[in-house]
């Protein structure tokens, strides 16, 4: 999934101070599984922004929705119908939702409501952690199913550097060094000679060195 | 044996002789004679020295204008170059600029992580990393070609060399790690400082087990600790360093002023002993910030007079 925090609601309220009517739109997908953008965020958010203004001797009147998706048409447009009664809207999807808003609804101010991180997992409750960088050529059936790319500090091909100690990276000792996984993984699934083939140089045009990247799929397209 | 660059480096190995190298940081300013004053005084002890390349990923004056100031004084460089911050046409760009300037040997990392220096917030680059840099640059000097495909008009001629840590984890992969920099297509290995001479004896029996030590030239990095406290750092600081508690007792019982001569004593015993490992085929002496000292390490290990090579 897609991991996103919660933006600081300073910030928040910076985007939508001059505004009066303000549409809160949540997204039911990614970032409600790692509670930054989902129904629950969205009311909080709604009560922290209608709070910050009464102090401020403002008024300000707060929809809440949440959609099942902001990365497709479909569901966007179940706010077609109200998207012009607000002054501004706070999209709490991630940055491709944030963005796909802002394209459909051309004359409606969209702020965006969270930072969004990474391509991840949930690795226990409460940490969430980065597993792909969508290079676009998938190197995982030569590094043992752990993708150097995204969980390397370096994204050495062939690594570990020098700075691997007791399993760890050198920038942080909380973080595995992917190398290190990367060989204990080969070890238990007797492949560790697999090491010493030599991963040649990337071809990064398939990643974001080569520009915005589409997938057209003729047999599907209308 | 044969050698493929007019390196003297490579000539000096070539002829059985044990190498010494060293190294000097370039300043943090556009003093180019603070690097010229510091190859002055060691450069009749060694046969080339290293220019880092914004080590520690803090800025500073670059290596290869470095070199050239070493070149043009008549002092063999070993250009470093990392990764971390040229991508594929930065660092050809910048190996057809040495080899303009007759750079004849060059040393290929992958860098420390930026987070370290004085830009953690800068990006990195990392588009190759170290292994495909040595295979880079043994592609262009060997079969005259650019990454891309296209020929280069009078391609470089370098000695091409990389680091190895033998103390890094995990050790059992650090001599298929060597192995893997020999098939890249290295010709020079500078190791990690080495103060566990016990655990470098054993990488390197690993090592001759293989019969690495006759594809690649190893030069046996040391460097000598200053005080008590530099020992303890390097001990607990820093990342892929292996300082054994009874080395760190060594320079704590000593008092403060005669530390650095203890420092030194440890230094010249270490390389002592490793001349008589067999693969070790010379030195690299990285006194940081205490280059000075580069010609009494030397001296007195019996590394000194360096021999006459053209």
């Amino acid at each position: 999934m897609i991991v996103a925090e919660k933006k600081p609601i300073d910030e928040i309220i910076g985007f939508v101070r001059d505004y009066r009517k303000i549409l809160l739109v949540g997204c039911n997908e990614c970032v409600t599984v790692c509670y930054a953008g989902g129904k629950k965020e969205v009311e909080i958010l709604a009560s922290a922004l209608t709070m910050a203004f009464m102090k401020e001797g403002k008024e300000l009147e707060v929809k809440e929705v949440t959609l099942e998706r902001q990365c497709d048409h479909e569901y966007l447009e179940e706010i077609r119908n109200i998207i012009d009664e607000y002054d501004a809207a706070v999209s709490l999807a991630c940055g491709v939702g944030v963005q796909f808003m802002a394209e459909k609804y051309f004359r409606t101010p969209v702020f965006p409501g969270v930072n969004t991180l990474f391509m991840g997992v949930t690795e226990e409750r409460g940490v969430w952690a980065e597993r792909c960088q969508g290079c676009g050529k998938c190197i995982l059936g030569e590094t043992a199913g752990i993708c150097p790319i995204s969980r390397c500090a370096k994204r050495l091909l062939n690594g570990p550097c020098g700075g691997s100690t007791k399993g760890k990276c050198e920038i942080n000792k909380e973080l595995d060094c992917a190398w290190q996984l990367i060989i204990d993984r080969l070890k238990e699934l007797g492949r560790l000679e697999d090491y010493e083939e030599l991963i040649p140089i990337k071809d990064w045009s398939t990643e974001r060195a080569g520009g915005p990247r589409k997938v057209i799929r003729e047999d599907l397209k209308q | 044996m044969s050698t493929k660059t007019p390196s003297r480096l490579e000539k000096i190995l070539a002829a059985g002789h044990m190498a010494v190298t060293s190294e000097c940081g370039p300043p943090r300013g556009s003093k180019g004679e603070v690097i010229t004053k510091k190859a002055e005084m060691i450069k009749d002890y060694v046969d080339a020295i290293n220019i880092t390349d914004n080590q520690t990923s803090v800025t500073r004056l670059c290596s290869l204008a470095a070199c050239i100031r070493l070149k043009l004084m008549g002092v063999e460089p070993i250009l470093q170059m990392v990764t971390r911050d040229r991508n594929r046409i930065a660092l050809q760009s910048d190996i057809l600029g040495a080899a303009s300037f007759d750079l004849y040997n060059i040393l290929c990392l992958s860098g420390d992580h930026q987070q370290f220096g004085d830009s953690p917030q800068g990006q990195n680059v990392f588009d190759l990393d170290s292994i495909q840099l040595i295979q880079t640059v043994r592609y262009m000097r060997d079969e005259g070609k650019f990454l891309g495909g296209d020929d280069i008009d009078q391609p470089p001629k370098m000695f091409v060399g990389a680091a190895a840590n033998p103390f890094a984890d995990p050790f059992e992969i650090r001599v298929p790690r060597l192995a893997k920099k020999i098939a890249a297509g290295v010709e020079f290995i500078q190791t990690q400082c080495i103060y566990n001479l016990e655990k470098f004896e054993l990488w390197m029996k690993m090592a001759r087990d293989r019969g690495l030590h006759e594809k690649v030239y190893i030069l046996a990095g040391v460097t000598p600790f200053k005080s008590a406290g530099m020992a303890k750092y390097m001990k607990n600081r820093v990342p892929g360093m292996d300082v054994p508690d009874e080395v760190v007792n060594r320079m704590s019982g000593v008092p403060k002023e005669k530390q650095p001569e203890e420092g030194i004593k440890i230094c010249v015993e270490s390389i002592q002993r490793l001349k008589e490992v067999e693969g070790v085929k010379g030195f690299h002496v990285m006194a940081i910030e205490w280059e000075e000292k580069v010609l009494e390490i030397v001296e007195q290990s019996g590394l000194y007079p360096r021999p006459k090579i053209e």
